[in-house]
């Protein structure tokens, strides 16, 4: 089997699956109880953002721990708008979210919120300076994802914080859930205010994920209830889980420094073969693009067809997102960089994690070639 | 070329004089004992300087561990260079272009204490300014607001350049001035206390006064979890847990309720002096600021202290509690200390306290019971923990992480 589908979810690192099971059965005390059980949960709890914390180099108050990235975002966009609505009613992001960032958008609008969508250009990225223009007295958040999860292009986020910085009603956040173990982003230098992380996307569990928070920020809840998470967001924690993602993320921290530029190899080696087969367009930009992201279109094929063709093979990959793709609509994103619509129709997007190899590379371009002639044969 | 060392300035150290070498050895223990994760890092000193030589071990990780450390002046990560121009010239422009962003301004500083060097001062300033103004277009010299100070040190041995002036903690290397015990309740203050009493050289160990089932196993994990932050500041830290229920228990059977909580600061002064006696101790430490509790009048100090001669150090005394809280941030204690937990001093609170108890009636109250079973026995009872600064993670749950 080759798994070309992580940006999607990632299969759990065994030793994640031996922490979650170990504390779900030995430490299943409620951290809020008052004993001895609860105090040891708690403090296996405490543990979790401590190592979270440090990985990420913010402090340990400043974690909150949610069930995803769909969550993160929700709470930074929304806790913001509730918080801050006195301030102003206006918040910037760009074209090319996720949909948990532009539905929460959404339904801000649909509460008297304006939003404006920063365009990107045919790679996929943002003017810094269209969002220095589309700032008012009004705006109160601005919203950026660092790596995008369809085509892999990075954004400027340092810049942008820099320009954020001169503009102290103004608050910054990160959707960080595909750049983290892949792209590093130095929270503090880059000026964030909110960052989403999402567990399962770095070999922990679904249904697990963090939300930084810079100490001093303040939101609203969306949650209430019995006030765990600093009154944040109430509900029992998820101790195993927490325990669990901060352990896949020391892992895949250490996958990181020792594979980067394997998994570098390995998209270079995708990219060279897939651009000398006839008719295939790449979307993902050449510079600035996440090392494991990459996205391209076979010419005259519904990308659907594609994705099963390739499965009878033992081999996965997308349809762009997988938030998106059971839509059957052509991918907002590569709309938004220009692609054209019959184009977007057929896209693929490969994503890689640090366990593919060269030799997967190498067999799945056989596998496209092969693929590629049969189909025509059919189609014609 | 990156940085492969780190240059360490003692500051008050150095007028120490017959000391000096003392100092100086427990400076170097204590940076040893604080980077003691870094495998391959060594430590070498002498009289003016100190180095911490890298060897491949991330240089950024060890200024954080170094910023905490007493006794340290100044600090700037360096490079060793031998006394051949060229060779200078081509580390101090590689050193320089890996701290220069666009726009930033510059100067150079100069200390040539090897006066044999073939430039002098002004001539190494112009030298090196003009390769750097030469190499990097833009740049321009600031000599009273640089953005980066080019340091140029040269010694007997060689020459080292730095571009960074890092400030440190200050004050006297933990142990440099004898040992004392540390009153730790798991309150804001107690640990500030002890983190500035560190600062001018004190060794310590805390003592804490616990009462199951009265207080908790988290009122506990939460001294450990304090001590291990000062710990991580001095290395190690000894933490004596006193068991104290019996006594308690004993001083509301047998003194009137508003005197409770005078004889009970005066028997855990009492019991903590016998400790300090057992470990070699010369002072307690406490974490008492003047008027902010019932406990702390100038009248209930005069009252507690009676038991005792030892010196009690109050570093917080003229504190106001803003101030407290500032250190306690800084030092990373804050948050530990305010965890909700009863501890020793808030449960058996009365609802009354004499805020000006006399010492007389103290004494004639106390005169009725014989303590002094119950405290050897205290004393005796006594758990004995050595704190780390791993001993949080060790004590459990390492293989889950």
């Amino acid at each position: 089997m080759i798994y070309f589908d992580n940006s999607s979810t990632t299969k759990p690192y065994q030793e994640v699956m031996d922490s979650f099971c170990k504390v779900s059965l030995e430490y299943f005390g409620n951290p809020s109880s008052l004993h001895s059980m609860g105090a040891k949960s708690e403090k296996l709890l405490f543990q979790a953002r401590e190592q979270m914390a440090r990985l990420l180099k913010v402090h340990t108050n400043e974690i909150l721990f949610t069930s995803g990235g769909t969550e993160s975002n929700n709470i930074a966009i929304k806790g913001t708008a509730l918080m801050h609505r006195g301030r102003g009613r206006h918040l910037i992001t760009t074209e090319i979210e996720h949909p948990s960032v532009r539905e929460s958008m959404e339904q801000l609008k649909e509460l008297g919120f304006s939003i404006t969508y920063i365009p990107v250009d045919h790679n996929g990225i943002i003017n810094v300076n269209d969002i220095a223009d589309a700032i008012t007295d009004e705006t109160i958040l601005v919203s950026v994802m660092h790596v995008n999860n369809e085509i892999g292009s990075i954004q400027a986020i340092k810049a942008i914080g820099q320009l954020l910085k001169k503009y102290s009603k103004v608050l910054f956040h990160v959707d960080h859930v595909q750049g983290i173990g892949k792209v590093p982003l130095s929270i503090s230098e880059c000026f964030v205010d909110l960052c989403t992380i999402s567990g399962h996307k770095f070999h922990g569990l679904k249904g697990t994920g963090a939300l930084f928070i810079r100490n001093g920020v303040k939101i609203s809840s969306l949650i209430s209830g019995g006030g765990q998470e600093w009154k944040l967001r109430s509900g029992t924690e998820n101790v195993a889980g927490m325990v669990a993602m901060a352990r896949a993320l020391r892992l895949t921290f250490q996958q990181q420094e020792k594979h980067l530029d394997k998994m570098i190899k390995i998209k270079d080696c995708l990219r060279r073969e897939l651009e000398m087969i006839q008719g295939v367009t790449i979307h993902t930009p050449l510079n600035h693009s996440a090392p494991h992201i990459l996205n391209f279109s076979i010419k005259g094929f519904k990308a659907e067809v594609f994705v099963h063709a390739l499965e009878e093979k033992e081999m996965f990959v997308s349809t762009t997102s997988a938030c998106s793709s059971k839509k059957q609509k052509a991918s907002s994103t590569l709309l938004a960089i220009g692609v054209p619509e019959d184009e977007a129709m057929s896209a693929i997007r490969i994503s890689l994690s640090y366990e593919n190899t060269l030799e997967e590379a190498a067999q799945f371009i056989e596998a496209v070639k092969e693929t590629v002639i049969r189909l025509r044969e059919v189609m014609k | 070329m990156n940085y492969d060392r780190i240059l360490i300035r003692y500051g008050e150290l150095s007028t120490k004089g017959r000391n000096r070498k003392h100092f100086i050895d427990k400076l170097k223990r204590n940076i040893k004992q604080v980077l003691r994760n870094f495998e391959n890092v060594k430590i070498e000193g002498n009289r003016e300087r100190m180095f911490v030589l890298l060897n491949g071990e991330n240089g950024s990780e060890i200024i954080d561990h170094l910023k905490n450390v007493f006794g340290i002046q100044s600090f700037s990560p360096a490079i060793k260079v031998d006394k051949n121009l060229e060779n200078m010239k081509h580390a101090a422009l590689t050193l320089f272009k890996n701290q220069y962003k666009d726009g930033n301004t510059f100067k150079i500083t100069t200390k040539r204490a090897d006066k044999k060097f073939i430039l002098n001062t002004d001539e190494i300033n112009h030298t090196f300014g003009a390769l750097l103004l030469k190499n990097i277009p833009g740049l321009k010299v600031d000599v009273k607001n640089p953005d980066i100070n080019l340091q140029i040190e040269i010694r007997e041995e060689a020459v080292y350049l730095s571009c960074e002036n890092i400030l440190g903690a200050g004050g006297l290397p933990v142990g440099s001035s004898g040992k004392s015990m540390l009153m730790l309740s798991g309150g804001i203050d107690s640990p500030v206390a002890g983190y500035l009493s560190m600062k001018r050289g004190l060794e310590m160990e805390a003592v804490h006064f616990y009462s199951p089932p009265f207080t908790s196993e988290r009122s506990k994990q939460k001294v450990i979890d304090l001590t291990e932050k000062l710990a991580n500041i001095s290395g190690s830290i000894v933490l004596h847990i006193v068991p104290f229920t019996e006594i308690q228990q004993l001083i509301q059977k047998q003194v009137p309720e508003n005197y409770s909580m005078t004889t009970t600061r005066r028997l855990m002064l009492r019991i903590t002096d016998e400790i300090r006696r057992k470990n070699e101790g010369l002072a307690i430490i406490t974490g008492e600021s003047l008027g902010q509790v019932a406990s702390q009048t100038l009248e209930s100090m005069f009252a507690i202290n009676d038991v005792t001669n030892t010196p009690i150090l109050r570093p917080l005394i003229t504190m106001d509690k803003s101030e407290i809280i500032n250190i306690a941030e800084k030092i990373d204690t804050f948050e530990i200390s305010n965890r909700p937990y009863e501890d020793c001093c808030t449960v058996f609170v009365p609802s009354s306290p004499k805020t000006k108890p006399k010492r007389d009636k103290v004494r004639y109250f106390e005169s009725y019971t014989d303590f002094d079973p119950y405290i050897s026995k205290a004393v005796e009872n006594t758990e004995t923990i050595l704190i780390t600064p791993q001993t949080v993670k060790q004590e459990s749950f390492e293989d889950l992480f």
